[in-house]
């Protein structure tokens, strides 16, 4: 994508996020952490429990607050944006752990996704969802709490379809998924991916991680310890190591 | 006879009912127990009298402009005592809460002094007879105007998009808002909607009971909050059940002849369904989140 800025044209990533520091009290979670995400990509953010994933996410989505650094995203700068609005600005979120409203039902979750829409595409949207996850269909005026685990996932994905973002943020979308509806989850994301929505993939199952994303960033303790071509980390020692769980 | 009392039992039910939903809407969103939503109440019924008594409108009229004072007074309540505080220990909005209660007492027995007034006669003392029973307009009015307002209530929350974004941010109000949803604005709206329903509570117990005064909140807000509990907090049919349930109990119970005791029904009734079920009547069991 290429914008125009001070008069001369520069390339600019879908996001951009530099020198990010987010800190929960007085403990850092991030310190510091540069990465970028173009438009089309699918990108993965990996990493050991408590590196600051979800920290990450949940800063982009404006859960948390960053102390320092900018997230930029269409050229935008988020810091301050409340989450409501980045929803409308394009982003949306699978967050860690599914949180399917589980007193709402099937249907009324998907409408809760849709709740920045003001055109009228929304049922044709919820048609789309449906096609991509029949399970969801035939259950859809069941409360979303007596779904099984991989129904609620798929429903976290529908949900945070349904406001047709440009980047989608995923939170450990296998976490607790039979290994059959893990690589359920994966193809469906690389679909999600070509029908042209930008993802940006949280995950500790690094294997998966690195047969999805095109690009890869490897996050410890709050920083960015390696990246690049998930053709290139594959191969890379340490990560074989370190996350591979290979000698 | 029987019969006789539970009609009275309900119609003083649908005026606790009417309180509790306030209490328990409040609850279910942020887990607050707004101590103040009985003055909210006491408001209501005192700019329902000026209505009547210094402006002459009609008591329907009176209703409606004892909403409109108490919704953007219970929306401002928010804004300034508990918004600031959401961040903060439990105990804070709590506190802030019993400020805000003793505050608008005060206030208003400066503004109107200390002493119960009466509710001019608005509506005739027409009584219907149907069999056993009998129903005074007034007590007809009360049960149909509370029924419908539950009605409205039920539908608003089941059925719109205000009323869905409620149950959202009740569930989970972090991830409502990742839904786009201005969880700010549902708070406000649905401190709205308890103020809108306590306000007409207000007008209707004012007409009922005859006796308004500065203090008429205290008593009635608790034992409404009572009633929120024993329904279940944070459950809408809950608090209408809970309410309802109160009202026959204290009935009942004077008519028994237990009236010295009339206000402490429902605390002894609250501790007795407590202690069988801890989440109240309606309530849902305490759910761990994944
Ligand atoms: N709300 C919070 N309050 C205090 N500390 C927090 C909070 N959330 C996260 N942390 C801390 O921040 C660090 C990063 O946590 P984060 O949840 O981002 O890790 P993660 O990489 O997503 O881990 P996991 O793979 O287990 O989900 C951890 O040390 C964690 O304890
Ligand atoms: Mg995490």
């Amino acid at each position: 994508m290429k914008r125009i800025s001070a008069g001369r044209w520069v390339e600019i990533a879908l996001l951009e996020v530099d020198g990010l520091n987010v800190s929960y009290g007085g403990i850092k979670a991030l310190r510091g952490i540069s990465f970028k995400v173009e438009e089309g990509e699918i990108v993965a953010l990996i990493g050991a429990n408590g590196a600051g994933k979800s920290t990450t996410l949940r800063t982009l989505s404006g859960l948390v607050r960053a102390h320092g650094g900018t997230v930029k995203f269409n050229g935008v700068v988020m810091n301050k944006v409340p989450p409501f609005r980045v929803v409308e600005m394009g982003i949306s979120q699978v967050p860690e752990g599914r949180r399917v409203f589980t007193r709402l039902t099937v249907m009324e979750n998907l409408e809760m996704g849709a709740y920045t829409r003001k055109d009228g595409g929304v049922k044709e949207t919820v048609r789309e969802i449906f096609k991509r996850f029949p399970r969801l269909e035939e259950r859809k005026n069941q409360l979303a709490g007596t779904l099984s685990g991989g129904e609620q996932q798929m429903l976290a994905i529908g949900r945070a379809l349904m406001s047709r973002p440009r980047l989608l943020l995923m939170d450990e979308p296998s976490m607790g998924l039979a290994p059959m509806l893990v690589n359920e989850i994966f193809s469906i994301i690389k679909e999600i991916n070509r029908s042209g929505t930008t993802i940006l993939l949280v995950e500790q199952n690094a294997k998966m991680a690195l047969s999805v994303s095109r690009r890869l960033y490897v996050l410890e303790t709050g920083e960015i310890v390696a990246s690049g071509e998930a053709s290139d980390l594959a191969g890379d020692e340490l990560i074989r190591k370190a996350y591979l769980g290979m000698h | 006879m029987y019969l006789q009392q539970l009609v009275n039992g309900l119609t003083l039910g649908s005026t606790y009912a009417l309180i509790a939903l306030g209490y328990t809407m409040v609850y279910g969103i942020i887990q607050l127990i707004n101590f103040a939503h009985g003055e909210v109440y006491m408001i209501g019924a005192f700019v329902g009298l000026i209505m009547v008594a210094v402006y002459k409108v009609n008591f329907f009229l009176a209703m409606l402009a004892a909403m409109a004072v108490c919704v953007p007074l219970a929306v401002l309540i928010e804004r300034v005592a508990y918004r600031p505080l959401r961040r903060s220990t439990r105990l804070a909005p709590l506190i802030s809460a019993i400020g805000v209660s003793i505050f608008l007492q005060t206030l208003v027995t400066l503004m109107e002094g200390p002493n119960p007034k009466g509710f001019p006669q608005v509506i005739e003392d027409t009584v219907y007879v149907f069999g056993p029973v009998q129903f005074s307009k007034v007590q007809v009015i009360i049960l149909v105007l509370a029924a419908l307002l539950m009605l409205l209530l039920q539908y608003t929350v089941k059925y719109t998009r205000m009323g869905k974004a409620m149950r959202a941010t009740s569930e989970d109000y972090e991830t409502a808002s990742l839904m786009g949803i201005n969880v700010n604005r549902v708070i406000s709206f649905t401190f709205a909607l308890g103020a809108a329903l306590a306000a007409a509570g207000g007008v209707l117990v004012g007409m009922y009971f005859n006796s308004i005064y500065p203090l008429m909140g205290v008593t009635v807000g608790l034992k409404s909050f009572c009633a929120a509990v024993l329904g279940g907090i944070g459950s809408i049919p809950g608090a209408v059940l809970g309410g309802m349930f109160l009202g026959v109990a204290e009935v009942f119970g004077v008519a028994v002849g237990f009236d010295t005791y009339r206000d402490a029904i429902a605390f002894g009734l609250l501790i007795l369904v407590l202690l069988f079920k801890p989440t109240g009547l309606l309530g849902m069991p305490i759910q761990r989140k994944v």
